[in-house]
């Protein structure tokens, strides 16, 4: 698959902070029920991680979960083995109701790296992005300035975003104007 | 002539001495100079021209009240009208322009208007614009455009030089206002751990506190301000921004910041403006008040300042207004402007007082330093036309006889003072009229309320009604912590600091000065100048009958000018009162909106402008179709080619070349738009019977079906190809536009109605990148790509899907076509699209294939009699108006839509339903819209429409021009000849036919 290529295809931009093309992230789309055991058991031999809570975001060695509505996950995994997760999911969620769903190519991701990647963010988001209603591990599926996105941290100065693919311009020249040097309005970090 | 004095001062730093330019004259000023002192500093008190007289108008006052002194500022793309002298921070090579003048400010031609200010009366456009209709294009509007106007409009081919973001912001407590209670409350609820945002319009701190000379905890008042700041900014939990303005108050503690962060220094790089977002748990506006002018006549003559202005431009910016300043008051306040400008060595005349007695401690050592007082007195009249040279003096209770004139070169008013409401009142907090203070107050006990019923806005100090500097710091401390223990903090019930002013003695409510100010006197007496509103207007209204004051204000235009009548809405609604014999409160004031003062519509814009003004969703292919000829139209938010131009080739000539294409040989379509929603689980071939007019659940695995669906109403809302993946699940194409649209519908359906069906749906358009082959070559292609599937007419049919891989990308060709000719829609994953399409060019090299645009689509589609959602659908058409009864299932008892396609009025015979239109002459096309008629005409004198065209294209296959149309008795009528009108007055002949056109039969794409 060396032909696959991301939207903006590894660009990258130094500001305020650093926006940074994450390249393709394999991500799979699974709906069920929260409280069958096998939907848990399902996810756990997937991506190796029990189910998150509310507005969860988990990452671990095998890959990752996010809570993204009372009936939906979004699954992380390495680009190339999306569809081998969802095959895994059918067969071990077989006779069960449940959807899942390569969703790889259908969207952007993008690492922001700083001290000021919450500001940044809270330029477009109404989101509380103040490091005491946001914390790493909490995902928040919101908007950014006209366009719907979700992101969450990944470490403390750390940001990661996605949206859909064919947005993923408008994002990133979104966020490269958000983070332009000199224009945090230091509102987080402020005393 | 105003000056800069040798001492005062506070805010300008004398040492650093900058440069503007005021139309066309260099001038200087300093550092902390605002452009209003810097322009009194310079002698310049005549700032502009009024909006409707063309009066010539000097500065009023210091802060963003201020109705006269608006200036066009900047240059090029950095040029914006009405800017407030007053708000203006000065900066080095500033450039502003006086506005509302021709052909100069000091000799206007509009002045004559002044002349005819006796035929400018209350209502006067609307009683003079009535009729006859034909002046309104040839009189009124060209002589009232040139004539009216505030400022002038940005050059249209200048972009604004400057860019403004927004941010969002959450705190507890928001305390609008940097005031002595402001600050005080900041500091109260910081103190409880709340997190506070403090926001202060200017750059400086402290409100009129320094100004008036207020001592705190026995200090100078700044003293404790510089000390409290400190505090405030010491702590962790408090956030300080200056140059912000508290803008406008909504509903669920929603509050709009309005920072400049470079107006005052423009060489600073970064956004001009950012917008605040803010939502807090409570809102606390410590926004102060505003003086009001008095009203007696010629109070608009340039020099005629409020007394609180005066005191300003001279303690904060060292600027004196004149040498005799003349007060006149009805309060104790105004006395500090007379002590001010007597301790600094200018002289005062007199203060006007209209009170019969004045006996306060200011008013007593006024007269101590041997100013000349005269109570129960009024102003007469202003003397002078540029600038004050004299006043009149009359009796407060008489009609206006002059008794008495002195020389003077400016007036210092006060009428009282008004508390600042307007956020308090925003979003529907109440005020109370407190006659003893002359003003309106809110009603703490009806602030507006929050989502869980208590009120979220609190006020205090000044803005609060305390207008004495003890209590107003008392009430900031107050209620800080009672904003703070609102919004869930344990705040200190501590000592507030103590302050410290001379007392006041009563104030005297005055409305007109003199009391019984005679006619001619009125109608020199305005009340708001920016809208040049006179004291006569008013009255004339409530002769006429307005009693409401939001109607007197449209009528007479009072407080409708960019101040919002900051000055003049008390003062001209007792005028009203008093016209009415009513009680002030029944009066009421007119609604407070936000924003309380004009913020830039770039701040209103944000980020959003250039590339970012609206989203654009692209394909995979979308920048090899920009950098390969493609001619972009708007489809939805996405961007597609209406064609693919070559070089040398018009964009007809290109549609032309690219339906023969793909009819001779073949072409490849960008179809990745198309939206893709999954629907799965036991009940989805059910939950689609009840989507699709036609029948899904009996579609075989492998195969494709066209299905509508229908609103509620019965009107055709979409419709697409329908592929069953397995037994569960299905995958439901839409169209375009649709995609999110119809998702969203599915969702409702199962979320709300249907919540116990087993089906769940995932919207994967942006998963795929669908790229049609499409033409007699197509299946040749895709083989010399390479792949693994059986593409042939036996192993994969019309209407039917295969998985496997064509040149080496996973692949899922759909069999199915919408132009009439072998075609494949071939979905790939999204980030191998470019791959697959420059693989299939490559492949169809040997056939000549090119890429074709969305014309090309749809004339090949209209070849075809196929309809288009949005051409033959408006949202009023039914599938039966368009010849699909056959893709409406009789056998299902339900479906989104039957039960409303069964009323009289859509089973009505006189439907106008499709057909296809050939023209009598093969070379003329319909005009699209075009309305088919019958010769007759209605009652109404209007031509009797029986149809109209929905599509309408030439045809390079047929050679000649074709139409679809929905017309009366249509199918019944083919081969009649009916005729549809131009807008010149002609029609066109046209024979009605079968919508199909081109290969009825289907022998093209069965092969």
């Amino acid at each position: 698959m060396s032909d696959a290529v991301s939207v903006v295809n590894g660009a990258s931009f130094d500001g305020a902070v650093q926006v940074k093309d994450a390249g393709l992230v394999g991500m799979v789309t699974l709906r069920g029920d929260f409280t069958s055991d096998s939907l848990a058991k399902a996810v756990k031999s997937a991506v190796g991680l029990a189910l998150p809570e509310a507005r969860q975001v988990k990452q671990g060695a095998k890959g990752g979960v996010a809570w993204m509505s009372p009936d939906e996950l979004l699954l992380f995994c390495e680009y190339d083995t999306a569809d081998a997760l969802v095959a895994k999911l059918n067969k071990a969620l077989a006779g069960e109701h449940f959807l899942a769903v390569n969703v790889s190519d259908a969207r952007a991701s993008f690492t922001l790296k700083g001290a000021g990647v919450r500001e940044v963010i809270a330029k477009g988001s109404p989101a509380d992005l103040s490091p005491e209603a946001f914390r790493q591990g909490e995902i928040r599926r919101s908007r950014l300035g006209q366009v719907a996105v979700a992101f969450w941290l990944s470490g403390p100065d750390t940001m990661e975003l996605v949206c859909f693919r064919s947005v993923g311009s408008f994002v990133y020249d979104w966020l490269c104007v958000a983070a332009e040097k000199g224009t945090l309005p230091e509102y987080f970090n402020a005393g | 002539m105003s000056t800069r004095l040798q001492n005062h001062g506070r805010l300008i730093d004398r040492s650093m001495r900058l440069e503007f330019n005021w139309n066309g004259k260099r001038l200087n000023g300093f550092k902390g100079d605002t452009l209003a002192s810097a322009l009194l500093a310079n002698g310049e008190m005549l700032v502009g021209r009024s909006f409707k007289y063309h009066r010539p108008r000097g500065i009023v006052a210091s802060g963003p009240e201020e109705p006269n002194a608006l200036v066009g500022l900047g240059q090029g793309g950095k040029y914006e009208p009405n800017q407030r002298a007053t708000t203006t921070e000065l900066f080095n090579g500033l450039t502003a322009k006086s506005q509302n003048h021709w052909p100069s400010l000091e000799f206007d031609v509009g002045g004559v208007n002044r002349v005819m200010t006796r035929f400018f009366p209350a209502g006067f456009y609307y009683k003079t614009f009535m009729a006859p209709s034909f002046a309104w294009k040839h009189v009124f509007e060209p002589v009232i455009r040139k004539a009216a106007g505030l400022g002038a409009a940005p050059d249209p081919e200048e972009r604004d030089a400057d860019r403004y973001e927004y941010f969002y912001a959450h705190c507890d407590v928001l305390v609008i206002g940097g005031g002595i209670a402001g600050l005080a409350a900041a500091l109260q609820a910081g103190k409880s751990g709340a997190k506070v945002l403090l926001l202060e319009q200017e750059n400086h701190f402290g409100g009129r506190a320094p100004v008036d000379g207020v001592t705190i905890e026995g200090k100078p008042a700044q003293d404790w301000i510089d000390a409290t700041v400190a505090a405030l900014d010491s702590m962790e939990n408090v956030t300080i921004r200056t140059r912000t303005m508290g803008a406008g108050v909504y509903d669920h503690g929603y509050a709009l910041g309005y920072e400049r962060l470079t107006d005052h220094a423009p060489e600073i790089a970064g956004p001009r403006h950012r917008l605040w977002r803010i939502r807090a748990k409570r809102i606390l506006t410590a926004t102060g008040a505003i003086e009001r002018p008095l009203s007696f006549a010629g109070n608009d003559v340039p020099g005629v300042m409020l007394a609180g202005a005066v005191r300003d431009y001279m303690i904060n910016h060292g600027v004196s207004v004149g040498d005799g300043v003349v007060v006149a008051t009805n309060n104790d306040d105004a006395y500090r402007t007379a002590i001010a400008l007597k301790e600094a060595g200018l002289d005062v005349p007199a203060v006007i007082d209209a009170r019969s007695t004045a006996t306060g401690p200011l008013v007593e050592k006024a007269r101590a330093m041997g100013i000349r007082v005269e109570t129960g007195t009024a102003i007469s009249s202003v003397y002078g036309n540029k600038k004050v040279t004299s006043v009149g003096l009359c009796k407060q209770s008489g009609e206006g006889t002059k008794t008495d004139e002195l020389d003077c070169d400016a007036v210092a008013m006060s009428g009282g003072w008004s508390p600042v409401v307007h956020l308090w009142s925003h979003c529907g907090g109440k005020l109370n009229w407190d006659s003893e203070m002359a003003m309106f107050r809110p009603d703490p006990s009806r602030p507006p309320l929050g989502a869980d019923g208590e009120g979220f806005v609190l006020v205090a100090g000044t803005a609060n009604g305390h207008l004495d500097a003890a209590a107003a710091i008392a009430d900031g401390h107050a209620v800080g912590a009672q904003a703070a223990s609102e919004a869930g903090f344990d705040a200190k019930d501590d000592a507030a600091p103590l302050a410290e002013s001379e007392a006041e003695g009563p104030i005297l409510a005055v409305w007109s000065m003199p009391q019984g100010q005679n006619k001619k006197l009125q109608m020199k007496t305005f009340l708001d100048y920016q809208n040049d509103v006179k004291v006569s207007d008013v009255r004339l209204a409530a002769q006429e009958g307005y009693e409401s004051v939001e109607h007197t204000k449209r009528y007479t235009t009072l407080g409708m000018a960019t101040d919002q009548g900051k000055l003049s809405n008390i003062n001209g609604l007792a005028v009203l009162a008093d016209s009415l014999n009513a009680e002030i409160p029944q009066v009421g004031t007119t609604t407070f909106r936000p924003p309380y003062h004009p913020i830039s519509m770039g701040a209103i814009a944000g980020e959003a402008r250039g590339g970012l003004f609206k989203v654009l969703r692209r394909t995979p292919m979308h920048d090899w179709t920009d950098s390969n000829g493609g001619v972009w139209e708007p489809v939805a938010d996405w961007r597609r080619p209406y064609c693919y131009q070559q070089a040398g080739e018009s964009v007809k000539e290109a549609v032309n070349r690219e339906i023969l294409q793909t009819r001779n040989s073949v072409s490849i379509l960008d179809a990745s738009t198309l939206g893709k929603i999954i629907v799965k689980g036991p009940d989805a071939g059910k939950f689609l019977d009840m989507l699709y007019t036609n029948m899904m659940s009996t579609l075989k695995v492998g195969r494709c079906r066209y299905g509508l669906m229908c609103s509620e109403n019965g009107f055709l809302s979409d419709d697409g190809v329908v592929a069953r993946l397995d037994e569960d699940t299905f995958l439901c194409h839409t169209t375009s536009g649709g995609s999110d649209r119809i998702h969203a519908w599915m969702e409702e359906w199962l979320q709300t109605e249907w919540w116990d069906w087993k089906v769940y749906t995932a919207n994967v358009t942006e998963q795929y990148a669908q790229i049609g082959i499409v033409g007699p070559n197509a299946r040749k292609v895709l083989e010399k790509m390479g792949t693994d599937m059986d593409l042939s007419a036996e192993a994969l049919p019309f209407m039917a899907f295969a998985d496997g891989e064509i040149a080496g990308i996973k692949a899922r060709p759909y069999r199915i076509s919408f132009s009439g000719e072998l075609s494949y829609e071939v979905a790939v994953p999204a980030a191998q699209g470019q791959a697959f399409w420059d693989a299939a060019l490559a492949a169809g090299k040997e056939f000549g294939i090119t890429p074709y645009g969305t014309e090309a689509l749809h004339v090949m589609r209209a070849e075809k009699g196929f309809i288009m959602i949005g051409d033959e659908t408006d949202g009023t058409v039914i599938p039966q108006d368009l010849g699909l009864n056959w893709a409406i299932s009789k056998k299902k008892e339900d479906f989104l839509g039957k039960r409303a396609q069964q009323r009289p009025h859509m089973v009505d015979p006189k439907r106008w339903r499709l057909v296809g239109l050939e023209t009598e002459d093969p070379s003329v096309v319909i005009p699209d819209g075009a309305y088919a008629v019958d010769g007759t005409t209605r009652a109404n004198g209007v031509k009797n429409m029986i149809g109209r065209i929905t599509s309408t294209y030439y045809s390079p296959t047929l050679k000649r021009s074709i139409a679809m149309g929905l017309v009366e008795d249509g199918p019944e009528r083919m081969g009649d000849t009916i005729m549809f009108a131009r807008t010149d007055g002609t029609t066109i002949n046209a024979k009605i036919v079968d919508p199909v056109f081109l290969d009825k039969e289907g022998a093209r794409q069965n092969v």
